[in-house]
């Protein structure tokens, strides 16, 4: 067992109308419901900073106000809002001023750096704050970049809840070194703390017709680092599954092995905390109008092993047939424990956990509102 | 003068109706956010422009401009417009 195994498991929900966290036992066998935490609002995501193992921030807004962020320093006894929430600086460079819509991904910053914290926005921003969430600051030139506005593109061309910046990853051997992910535009690298990117885009493809050479038309769904080897990035795309080992910068697509009828489409992407060959998706329709449902009703995680050069379907406790949901790129995630426990959240509201590493399901929690972010945290 | 706040800003305020001082619509708005820290973006963007589903009334006419002069005396009524499922 790891040394954080024994402690007790949260698991964090974030749904379309509210937020709930679910208290399990070091053996992660039964689960205590907390919540709902904001009924009503629309949270994109819960996170637990793990330097301190008690700070929370939720992503939040409603169908009627404004974005903000609230934070507790008490694993969600109490809640206070941010003071100042994520918001974009006035119209620069010629460029149309901004307004966020809301704050879609959280990311606790580097462990060296205590109280940092950066928010990806719809539309694409990047915000930071050094205050454990009180204060939220432009985090990067990108906003006001023309390229990277072009990029970015309109509303229009973003996912059907808004254009969204996604998976801050930050290196944990350097806190200046950060990737990013834009739904749309493509994933892009740092090495100044996020104030200016590149793109790493070569190697993916775009959807038929288009010029992959033009980063506005690269859609990644979610892009994942592995923490035993930072150099080693697995990325679910709208084009497939694919992987990159740095220094290299050509994305190879891995998801041949997944059979055909199910396709290497979906939108989560899980690694194993301590095996770089090891990672989890869970594919969906994305044929003719898109339904993203489980293909043919038959919900599977599919597994590699071997770094995606082979995929093993992960269905055991899992409805046989007529399950017509999916779930969201912030949805599924996995544990540091050992054997690893792996969560994920569906659109049609039920929480599953395999605390075999994906060899058998069990559902946890069903009836929520469509889930939109699961996290897991081990707290002593 | 009074303030008319929705169910949506009441944990806020804790209340529906409240004071707030000023002579145009960005003033009485700018007053609410002392009062009642944060509540300002929740209803106007950093562009400060309302937000799609926040209407503001005054002496039984909308109102969309931070700049507009309220009567001094008469209520500021905040809408939130059904939205959303």
């Amino acid at each position: 067992m790891t040394s954080k195994a024994a402690a007790r498991s949260l698991i964090l929900v974030a749904t379309r109308k509210g937020a709930w966290i679910y208290q399990g036992d070091g053996a992660r066998r039964t689960w205590r419901t907390d919540g709902p935490h904001f009924l009503g609002h629309i949270v994109s995501h819960l996170v637990l900073d793990p330097r301190d193992d008690r700070t929370l921030l939720a992503a939040a807004k409603t169908g009627h106000l404004g974005p903000t962020i609230f934070r507790s320093t008490d694993l969600g006894r109490t809640w206070k809002e941010a003071a100042r929430p994520p918001a974009f600086g006035p119209a620069a460079n010629g460029l149309e001023a901004r307004a966020v819509d809301h704050t879609f991904w959280l990311a606790p910053g580097h462990a060296s750096e205590h109280g940092v914290w950066y928010a990806g926005t719809s539309p694409q921003g990047l915000f930071r704050s050094e205050d454990g969430g009180v204060t939220w600051d432009p985090a990067s030139a990108i906003h006001d970049d023309p390229k990277y506005r072009g990029w970015m593109g309109t509303v229009q061309d973003g996912t059907p809840d808004g254009p969204k910046l996604h998976s801050i990853l930050i290196d944990p051997r350097d806190p200046k070194h950060l990737y990013i992910g834009m739904s749309g535009g493509g994933v892009h690298e740092s090495h100044d703390g996020g104030r200016t990117f590149a793109p790493l885009v070569a190697g993916m493809q775009v959807v038929e017709g288009f010029d992959p050479a033009d980063v506005t038309f690269h859609d990644p769904h979610c892009v994942r680092y592995c923490p035993s080897n930072p150099d080693r990035l697995y990325q679910q795309n709208h084009c497939g599954l694919y992987r990159l080992d740095r220094p290299g910068t050509t994305w190879v697509r891995i998801g041949g092995g997944i059979p055909k009828e199910v396709g290497d489409v979906g939108f989560p992407m899980v690694v194993h905390p301590r095996d770089a060959d090891r990672a989890w998706v869970f594919p969906m329709d994305a044929s003719s109008v898109w339904p993203r449902t489980s293909p043919d009703g038959k919900p599977a995680v599919y597994g590699t092993r071997d770094a995606g050069a082979t995929w093993q379907r992960m269905d055991l406790g899992l409805p046989a047939s007529d399950a017509w949901w999916t779930v969201k790129r912030q949805a599924m995630t996995a544990d540091a424990g050992d054997p690893v426990g792996l969560y994920f959240g569906t659109t049609s509201g039920e929480l599953w956990m395999s605390d075999d590493e994906g060899g058998h399901w069990r559902e946890i929690a069903r009836h929520l509102p469509e889930i939109y972010a699961v996290e897991t945290a081990q707290v002593g | 003068m009074r303030v008319l706040v929705p169910s949506a800003l009441q944990s806020y305020t804790g209340a529906n109706w409240v004071e707030a001082e000023g002579a145009t619509l960005g003033e009485v708005l700018a007053d609410l956010d002392r009062r009642y820290p944060g509540i300002r973006f929740r209803m106007i963007d950093e562009r400060d422009r309302p937000r799609p589903h926040v209407r503001f009334f005054h002496r039984k006419e909308a109102v969309h401009d931070l700049a507009a002069a309220l009567a001094p005396g008469e209520e500021l009524l905040i809408v939130q417009a059904l939205s959303g499922g």
